[in-house]
């Protein structure tokens, strides 16, 4: 499959207009503004364009909410959030294709009626500021971007809003906070953005590489669409590849590419010629899988069967020398540390883990640990203003469902594994 | 206090959104250019800037992590020890740091030269381990690279 999304990336000069204009980029522009914006929606549907956040929500379905509130103006937010540790699969994108994305946002703010845009950047990713801003004046420039886009009176403005170091602002109506200038934590549901959204208004939020799959179904089709990779959630997709790999790096292929393939023929297998042990495959808050259950197509309906899920495709690899205690302990750290306080299950539930951890981590650990691991995180599940909490809970019980006897080795031994 | 200048700067920030409370993100960003950190000053130029109340800046300065409560060195450490920077060995080098500058967690060398933070994910995870140096990103470290690196920021 020939690469769309990472398009053109080896070129040094690919984030400059001039050469995304001469690999035929922002036609598709003009090609989407001859339907009308009901059938760019249909179209998107018909392709069966899943939101490359990690909830898999059905594009279409979002946007003809949002298209279909009589209330005016409606916002289109771009997600660049991208916190999930072992996620930066946007990263190149963002850096070195922006004008993709911009492409993406202008067909999809017609779509739904949106005349405003905001990319909503972590901060953690300073040089992708420059570019991205660098990117939005040329597309203004050229009439891409303004009050009269290609001279059909077509209006679209964007600009980027830099987040400032907070995790849970990724999960959508955080967001949004953020954007308004509060403290990023999440609103009560419903009311749902695509009505009550940005400034009170309908808003959509979509991830960045699902907005860069918009102007992809635009110029082959929907059905040409449909037909890339697994049937019922179709389309390329990005798969981030870390830890102990020979090849680390973003590798585009069509949805539902499995694990194992993702990780021995396309990443170069385990680094060092060593054992692999266990697979983080989409980003830190979902469960891990252990070495002997990673033939599994990676896609959003495919995974949860398996024990999993796709999350942001992020594939965090382990070698047999890597201590799962340790790696759940310093998850643990990282959840603690994002939740927002909101919530009490999250905010105290996150901490109780942690310090549980840290002791069997430390060779502290008493009898009854585990016990006690397992009930506060039946107790965070399901039971959290937001899926941040989920997380948390869901990387403990998949490490312990997996690797129970690691944590009970280091209880009894009274000491550090590694 | 803020120069005109600046001011302006904010106030152009503000036309990008439909409400001046938007621009408190980047304001702060803003004021911590300016200030270095967010002191009483800086929070309370901002709330004059944009109109709100003093509480509200620091409420909303004060969750974000890339908002700095005390003076930062001259050049900035962003050290990630996330999982994947974790296992290839993120921390070997924050021992490193600690060994070779002294430096911990939020802390500063004696000489103002560095502060470090210890990171949750950068987005580096490709070149783990993976660090942000002012704005620059430098990966697949060693404490030998390291080294190397801090040694050309003086």
């Amino acid at each position: 499959m020939e690469n769309f999304l990472l398009k053109n990336i080896e070129n040094p000069d690919s984030a400059d207009i001039e050469e995304y204009l001469k690999i035929g980029g922002y036609k598709n522009i003009a090609k989407a503004f001859e339907l009308e914006p009901k059938a760019i929606i249909e179209e998107v549907k018909k392709a069966g364009l899943r939101g490359r956040g990690g909830a898999g929500f059905p594009t279409a379905m979002k946007w003809s909410f949002a298209a279909a509130d009589p209330k005016f103006p409606k916002y289109l937010l771009c997600n660049a959030d991208e916190g999930e540790p072992g996620t930066f699969k946007d990263r190149p994108i963002l850096e070195k294709n922006p004008h993709l994305l911009i492409e993406g946002m202008v067909i999809s703010g017609y779509a739904l009626g949106a005349e405003y845009g905001y990319i909503y950047l972590r901060g953690e990713y300073p040089h992708a500021k420059d570019v991205l801003n660098k990117a939005i004046s040329q597309a203004y420039e050229k009439n891409y971007l303004g009050d009269n886009i290609l001279g059909k009176s077509i209006k679209f403005h964007l600009a980027v809003h830099q987040g400032a170091g907070a995790y849970i602002c990724g999960e959508e109506t955080a967001l949004i906070e953020s954007l308004e200038g509060k403290r990023g934590q999440p609103r009560t549901r419903p009311p749902f953005p695509v009505n009550v959204g940005a400034w009170a208004m309908p808003t959509v939020v979509n991830n960045v590489e699902t907005l860069c799959n918009i102007p992809y179904i635009i110029s082959i089709g929907s059905e040409a669409y449909s037909q890339i990779g697994s049937k019922d959630c179709p389309g390329p997709k990005l798969y981030c590849v870390s830890g102990c790999v020979e090849k680390p790096g973003v590798y585009e292929l069509p949805m539902g590419t499995s694990l194992k393939d993702i990780i021995f023929n396309h990443a170069g297998g385990i680094k060092g010629g060593k054992k692999l042990k266990a697979v983080i495959p989409g980003g830190i808050s979902t469960p891990v899988l252990p070495e002997s259950m990673i033939d599994c197509p990676m896609d959003f309906s495919s995974m949860p069967k398996h024990g999993s899920m796709l999350g942001s495709g992020a594939v965090i690899v382990m070698d047999e020398s890597v201590c799962m205690v340790k790696v759940t302990y310093r998850a643990l750290k990282f959840f603690e540390h994002e939740s927002c306080g909101k919530c009490t299950p999250c905010r105290e539930g996150t901490e109780w883990l942690r310090k549980s951890l840290g002791r069997i981590e430390r060779g502290e650990g008493r009898e009854g640990d585990i016990e006690l691991l397992q009930e506060i995180s039946e107790n965070i599940m399901g039971k959290t203003f937001c899926p941040l909490g989920d997380g948390a809970a869901g990387v403990v019980l998949g490490m312990l469902k997996h690797f129970k006897g690691e944590f009970e080795e280091k209880i009894k031994a009274k000491g550090s594994r590694v | 206090m803020l120069s005109e200048t600046v001011l302006k700067e904010i106030e152009e920030i503000k036309a990008k959104y439909p409400s001046a409370r938007s621009a408190l993100l980047p304001a702060l960003y803003v004021a911590q250019r300016e200030f270095g950190w967010q002191s009483e000053k800086a929070m309370q130029a901002v709330a004059q800037a944009l109109n709100l109340p003093e509480a509200e800046v620091r409420g909303t300065a004060t969750f974000y992590s890339m908002y700095k409560h005390k003076p930062m060195g001259r050049h900035l450490i962003q050290l990630c020890t996330n999982v994947s920077c974790m296992i290839l060995g993120a921390e070997r080098l924050v021992d490193f740091l600690k060994n070779r500058y002294g430096l911990t967690q939020n802390g500063t060398t004696a000489d103002g030269r560095f502060s470090l933070v210890i990171m949750e994910c950068i987005g580096g995870c490709d070149m783990a381990p993976a660090m942000l140096l002012n704005t620059d990103f430098y990966g697949d470290l060693t404490e030998e690279k390291i080294g190397e690196i801090l040694g050309g920021y003086k």
